[in-house]
């Protein structure tokens, strides 16, 4: 398989999307869509870690022996995601606060596994940092909009301004504030980009 | 927490059904989902799949609180708390693997197969995390993991049930799979919802 850059990249972000393609990295794209702020945070966290995981698994690739890969890989992403924590700790406590947790949770998303293990560990340093960066921003780009859509609705605002004439117009959506909403959007937006894919390959 | 203190026996069944269900790890807190869309096609695979978990939830979050307060809270190490506890999980379900192995058979046949999906199953780190935030003792830790573990083993059971229904039907070609299963999943977590305000911690 020749991997030129221009394929890494359409791959990453839209062909073999992280989330409605592989559908991987779920928990985090449903948990902090509430609030845009939450989301572009978080997502600087996965890009960060998912670039940077890449190449050094993909620079130690003949030197870790296969039997223990999974422990080491853990080892490299959990280091990575302590940057972030602290970092984030350091920046925006408020935002600490929420997405906490789930920052830890990085070091198990899947999809940083995922890469690792299907890309990094048999490719060359540097294609493996722009499939990390490619897929990071696939994911990305998923959890902005859902986000787009459900702070809206679920508090009027976006990044916390209001929007424009809300007690006009606006009406709260309770449902895309707690979870099920979440769910709801991800599965809608699954439902599109799939759509979308298939019209594309037929033609 | 002095009344907590008073009656444990009673704060440990009010905190595992609380974790379990107004404050279910799968529909309300989204951790393990990965495994869950991957593992919920059938009600059997998920019921081993949901045993796993209780065990292993229980068991490294009370490991995890141990080491946390006994080790990296006096040394001042809590910036480390990501790294040890993952080391922690992916050691104890190692081992676990080597117990079953030896001790039976059966067991292992049924479990085995789950045990290493268990370590990058999100939901065991996230309740280590979790508990974290909260003040308990090391007996509502306990209880706290199991109510965690418990309701993730529900959650993806019902999932599995209902799955095996849907996969007979017709769906929409882009919403098959993942798309459908998440809808399942909000319905439920809707209906899950209705729990939350009944158990103030």
């Amino acid at each position: 398989m020749a991997d030129t850059p221009k394929t890494v990249f359409t791959n990453g972000t839209w062909k073999e999307n992280p989330i409605y393609r592989q559908v991987l990295g779920i928990c985090s794209a449903l948990a902090v869509t509430n609030l845009l702020a939450n989301t572009l945070f978080m997502c600087a966290g996965v890009i960060f870690t998912l670039a940077l995981s890449s190449l050094t698994i993909s620079l130690l690739r003949n030197l870790i022996p296969k039997r223990i890969r999974m422990i080491v890989q853990v080892l490299i992403i959990a280091s990575y995601v302590m940057m972030v924590d602290i970092t984030i700790r350091a920046v925006a406590p408020d935002i600490h606060r929420f997405i906490g947790p789930y920052v830890g949770l990085i070091i198990t998303n899947c999809i940083i596994m995922g890469r690792a293990e299907a890309f990094a560990g048999q490719n060359k340093p540097f294609i493996s940092l722009l499939d990390g960066i490619a897929s990071g921003m696939g994911y990305s780009f998923v959890l902005i909009a859902i986000a787009l859509v459900r702070e809206p609705l679920g508090f009027g605002t976006i990044l916390g301004l209001e929007l424009p004439a809300k007690e006009l117009w606006w009406h709260q959506w309770t449902i895309m504030v707690m979870p099920p909403g979440a769910f709801f959007m991800l599965a809608i937006i699954t439902w599109i980009a799939r759509c979308i894919s298939a019209e594309k390959s037929k033609t | 927490m002095e009344q907590l203190d008073m009656n444990i026996f009673l704060s440990m069944l009010l905190i595992f059904t609380s974790a379990a269900f107004t404050d279910n790890i799968l529909l309300a807190r989204f951790l393990g989902m990965c495994s869950c869309l991957g593992v919920s096609k059938k009600v059997d695979t998920s019921l081993g799949l949901g045993f796993a978990v209780i065990f292993v939830t229980a068991s490294t979050s009370a490991i995890n609180y141990l080491i946390y307060k006994f080790a990296l809270v006096p040394l001042g190490l809590e910036y480390l708390r990501l790294i040890t506890f993952i080391v922690v999980i992916a050691a104890f379900v190692q081992f676990v693997e080597m117990v079953v192995e030896r001790v039976s058979e059966r067991l292992y046949n049924a479990l085995g197969i789950f045990l290493p999906l268990i370590t990058v199953n999100c939901a065991i780190l996230g309740i280590s995390l979790f508990m974290l935030n909260k003040p308990f003792n090391f007996l509502q830790t306990f209880a706290f993991g199991a109510g965690g573990g418990f309701g993730w083993f529900l959650a993806i059971t019902l999932i599995g049930g209902i799955r095996e229904k849907v996969n007979e039907r017709a769906v929409p070609a882009g919403l098959a799979g993942p798309g459908i299963t998440l809808i399942i999943i909000g319905i439920m977590s809707l209906a899950f919802v209705g729990f939350s305000g009944m158990i103030k911690l």
